[in-house]
């Protein structure tokens, strides 16, 4: 019969809107700034700078060796050398970054810099909502903005920091064994 | 006082003049809804039938090969999505196999089968959202393009919780996969994969006996199996004209021998055939997708002999193709030994199916236009690249 088909793609169509009201995996969407999904373990956006102990400025990892800087597809990340040495986290005399800038409307976060980081400086973040009011200056975060806890890593990653931990952790014992 | 405009000039012709027996010009796109992004076609019209098409391309160029020719070849995977950004995870796959090819690295077998499951997920929701746009195409707003996207949405989700990332994944790497699979990732997956044709049954029942659906796609856009061949269309495309082409049956790369699978195959070669065969394909995906989850092996996911930083493959050419959901998709290497490629050319399927768009489109008319171009499956990310 002419028209069945149309009939029948209606019928699939009535079920659906009704089945919305009865079955949750019909009704999909997310009312998002007031509901919001949890984000996946391993969701990636923006790098963030980790730093151990309380001070940011003295604990960060980042001894700015530039390899994630040589290695950014876009080439969003511009890391000045200090010209002298300042102890780190476990008090060794290391070289640290007087700049380090990323640029967040060039960055497209696709975790290259966190795989190459030999010192597990570098992680993502999870913030999303990177909007600025201005279109240049705002839109280039410094190193205090990016320079995040090692706590607050856990908190977001907590299996990867786990992980990140132990690997630090052991690198440590096997330094301390040798000296 | 103003001049009036006959005063200017010459007086504009009678509005009585007939436009019979001349062809009428008209620019469709590049900001056209159903051109599936900046697309644009010059048509030269008869009445309402299609007389002359040019497709007008390039306005997403933005360098694609010549920065890979700049970049590390690490730094090119990112840029791989953003190719056919529907399908990250195969293209993906196509480059890490190409640069595998050229530095001759080993691929774990756990890495192997991820792939497979990654492409096959890929594969499902790539089609599944093209019935939906073609659907859109056709004047069938909103309703199947939204269902589709929800069913497209959940496998984004499995994208998200693995590689981070819903679309661009930037996932393998060579000589295996970025990370393992987070916990419960594959129970979820499991999930997914079973209640797929569920969704395909009801999809099949909403459009596959429409009237108005064969009406507009039956002998609309006949491409004969000939033509095809000669003009080296590829992948749905290619089988909805009958001819047994496969590359997970010819080259056999991955794991893809292992599994069990029909290659279906259309008879005419219209859109309708093109159409149900990515609904065929979808259902080939799932027995798949079933056969790969069943035998994933435990191991690592990555070769420990491949560098991350300072990566050189050896002085060569690779070519490495895979079957991705629109065609074969290649990407062709040339290493000087260096840090980068020293040519880095991407051989992009939805490119070279929409060549042959004005034999399709010849003595249709403008309305069926969209639903041939629909059809094609294009990404104008990878078409202009």
């Amino acid at each position: 019969m002419i028209g069945s088909g149309v009939l029948n793609g209606m019928a699939v169509t009535l079920r659906n809107f009704l089945g919305s009201y009865f079955e949750r995996d019909r009704l999909t969407t997310v009312q998002y700034p007031e509901e919001r999904e949890t984000l996946a373990e391993n969701y990636r956006n923006f790098p963030f700078l980790v730093y151990d102990t309380e001070d940011a400025a003295a604990g960060l990892r980042c001894v700015a060796c530039k390899i994630c800087e040589k290695e950014c597809p876009p080439q969003c990340i511009l890391i000045v050398k200090s010209e002298d040495k300042k102890p780190d986290y476990l008090g060794k005399p290391q070289f640290y970054p007087r700049v380090f800038d990323i640029d967040i409307s060039v960055c497209m976060s696709c975790q290259i810099c966190v795989e190459v980081c030999p010192f597990e400086a570098i992680k993502m973040d999870k913030i999303f909502e990177l909007s600025r009011r201005e279109r240049f200056d705002a839109l280039l975060m410094g190193k205090d903005e990016l320079a995040k806890s090692n706590l607050y890593y856990h908190n977001i990653h907590p299996l990867e920091a786990a992980a990140v931990d132990a690997k630090l952790a052991e690198a440590a014992e096997a330094k301390k064994k040798k000296t | 006082m103003s001049v009036g405009f006959h005063e200017l000039e010459e007086a504009p012709p009678p509005m009585t003049a007939r436009l019979e027996g001349e062809l009428m010009e008209i620019s469709m796109g590049p900001q056209h809804p159903s051109t599936h992004g900046v697309f644009r076609m010059n048509v030269a019209l008869e009445g309402e039938i299609v007389r002359k098409l040019k497709p007008v391309f390039g306005y997403l160029h933005r360098n694609h090969e010549k920065i890979g020719e700049s970049t590390s070849y690490l730094g090119s995977m990112p840029y791989t999505d953003r190719l056919d950004y529907f399908c990250s995870m195969t293209n993906n796959w196509a480059y890490a196999l190409s640069v595998e090819k050229l530095a001759g690295i080993e691929v774990p077998e756990r890495a192997e089968y991820l792939r497979v499951i990654l492409a096959e997920l890929t594969r499902l929701q790539n089609h599944a959202s093209l019935l939906g746009f073609l659907l859109s195409d056709m004047g069938a707003w909103g309703t199947p393009l939204m269902y589709a996207f929800r069913e497209r949405e959940i496998i984004l989700d499995l994208f998200e919780s693995l590689s981070g990332s819903r679309m661009m994944c930037d996932y393998m790497r060579f000589g295996g996969c970025r990370c393992d699979l987070p916990p419960g990732w594959m129970e979820r997956a499991r999930k997914v994969v079973d209640a797929f044709p569920r969704f395909l049954d009801e999809f099949e029942k909403l459009i596959v006996s429409n009237e108005i659906l064969i009406a507009r796609t039956q002998s609309v856009g006949t491409l004969s199996a000939e033509l095809a061949i000669n003009a080296g269309i590829t992948g749905p495309m290619l089988r909805a004209c009958g001819v047994n082409y496969d590359l997970r049956k010819v080259d056999g790369y991955g794991f893809y021998p292992r599994f069990k699978f029909r290659v279906p195959l259309g008879e005419h070669g219209d859109c309708y055939d093109r159409l149900m065969m990515r609904v065929l394909e979808m259902r080939e995906s799932i027995e798949i997708l079933q056969q790969a989850m069943e035998q994933l092996p435990e191991g690592p996911i990555m070769n420990p002999k491949v560098k991350i930083r300072a990566f050189k493959p050896p002085i060569g050419e690779a070519y490495g193709r895979i079957e991705g959901p629109k065609g074969e998709l290649g990407f062709y290497l040339i290493s000087d030994g260096g840090p980068n490629p020293y040519r880095y050319r991407v051989r992009p399927p939805s490119f070279i199916n929409l060549t042959i768009l004005e034999d399709l489109c010849l003595g249709h008319t403008v309305a069926d236009v969209m639903v041939i171009l629909g059809s094609v499956d294009i990404v104008m990310g990878e078409v202009d690249r």
